[in-house]
């Protein structure tokens, strides 16, 4: 191979970058990002930097800077088409590019509301400019609406309401992140938000985004309306592959992808954007939107890469997710699901403290962990090595 | 090799101890602890690994 083109440059692009370098390939690597900017830190944008702790020069990624892995980054303009059969990539400005081996890391964008106005002071959060002018408009303390209560919604009011500022979520569903982690867990989720002084509503619909220029309120299904001077849309992201139909590449909530992380002869995919079997769970598909699984997939792509066909690998993690909201940490490791079997360890619902576990056909199969980082990486392990159900039971009440 | 961890980043994700056990515990204080500042050579690798998968950046290797 004497050229890579790796598309995406953020977490998942720059680690599998890292790793072609690493494992000792000496070619071309040609990076095509939309983003006009060097790959960045995004889980920040919805905690400190939205909080104002932090700044840009702080959420960069590798510090050391990026000259030594000698990239012809070509930044500020997506890919607009993919020939497999040619290995051509056209950019959005026009220029064409040929490749050898190709990194598919173009992540996922923010899913709209069917009814998402675009009117002033509508947000949602997702890149680094994203976050700047929201963070902006946040220094003038307006009054915030969050639709949505899932991983960034829950951030974005949880920062907000640390700035001091008046929030209000709504959520369509009874409870927060109910569908995957279940009625007792979101109901554990719902009351930190409002011992925090979120006004959350749950099972409430969105019909409308109303104001003149700016954005004054939010009406509801039942007609009821709550005032706002910002409101913040986090309900979901869809994985970039519009540029791909047509590619010739199976497109189907993502980038298709074999147990290695294989999408073509000589393409590979990582991060947002790649759905693959993960053998570990049996070979379910699985498409993670998640810091960890960016940084763990680029690697093990970039390998793929390289590797023949006779000795490539399964890309099989366990994944990992953190949210930080307020003061908890919550933690997930595998599958959550909220048809599994449950058991609550090392704590209880009331001290907000706990690990909860999730189990199926007899075998641990998840975790979730309020504060209790050490026990979550313990059964991270315990999954990666296919622990029975009842061997974690026995950890759990030691 | 030595190990440096920037305390005010460290978020105790336990990442870390997850790649190198031996190395970085978090405890049941919910903070991390180096048990080897200086480890040997021979785990320059495991090392590295543990500085990537951390997701708040907190760990670097001072050579």
């Amino acid at each position: 191979m004497r050229t890579v083109a790796v598309v995406g440059t953020s977490l998942a692009g720059l680690r599998a970058i890292e790793a072609l370098r690493r494992e000792g390939y000496d070619g071309r690597i040609i990076a095509i990002g939309a983003e006009p900017h060097l790959p960045y830190d995004r889980p920040p944008l919805s905690k400190e930097f939205l909080a104002g702790r932090v700044d840009t020069a702080d959420i960069v990624l590798r510090k050391q800077g990026v000259d030594d892995l000698e990239v012809d980054w070509r930044l500020g303009a997506p890919a607009a088409a993919l020939d497999v059969g040619a290995r051509e990539l056209t950019q959005a400005d026009g220029s064409r590019l040929r490749f050898d081996g190709l990194v598919l890391a173009t992540g996922a964008s923010p899913r709209r509301l069917a009814n998402q106005s675009d009117l002033d002071g509508v947000f949602t959060l997702r890149t680094l400019d994203d976050a700047r002018a929201l963070r902006e408009r946040l220094d003038g303390r307006p009054k915030v609406v969050v639709i949505g209560a899932g991983f960034i919604g829950a951030e974005v009011a949880a920062t907000c309401r640390g700035r001091g500022l008046d929030v209000t979520v709504l959520e369509a569903l009874p409870q927060p992140m109910v569908r995957g982690l279940g009625p007792e867990l979101g109901a554990v989720i719902a009351a930190v938000h409002r011992d925090h002084g979120v006004d959350l509503r749950t099972g409430v619909q969105v019909d409308a985004i109303e104001g003149d220029v700016r954005v004054e309120r939010v009406r509801l299904g039942d007609g009821a309306t709550i005032d706002a001077d910002v409101v913040v849309v986090g309900v979901g992201v869809v994985p970039e592959t519009q540029w791909l139909e047509g590619s010739g590449l199976t497109i189907d909530n993502g980038v298709v992808c074999d147990e290695t992380c294989l999408a073509a002869a000589g393409i590979v995919a990582a991060g947002d954007v790649a759905r693959w079997p993960n053998a570990l769970f049996d070979g379910q598909l699985m498409r993670l939107e998640h810091w960890t699984n960016a940084t763990e997939q680029g690697v093990h792509a970039a390998r793929r890469l390289l590797a023949g066909d006779d000795v490539a690998e399964p890309f099989a993690p366990v994944p990992f997710v953190w949210s930080d909201q307020y003061d908890r940490k919550i933690q997930t490791v595998g599958v959550v699901s909220a048809d599994a079997d449950l058991h609550v360890a090392h704590g209880s619902y009331a001290e907000r403290q706990f690990v909860s576990l999730f189990g199926r056909a007899g075998r641990l199969i998840g975790a979730l962990g309020f504060n209790r980082p050490r026990q979550v990486m313990q059964y991270r392990k315990l999954i990666a090595e296919r622990a029975s159900w009842d061997a974690a039971l026995a950890v759990a009440n030691v | 090799m030595r190990i440096a961890v920037d305390f005010d980043k460290c978020k105790s994700n336990a990442l870390c101890m997850g790649v190198a056990p031996d190395i970085f515990e978090v405890r049941d204080d919910n903070f991390l602890y180096v048990l080897q500042d200086e480890p040997p050579e021979s785990a320059r690798s495991l090392v590295e690994e543990a500085v990537r998968v951390c997701p708040t950046q907190a760990i670097s290797i001072v050579d």
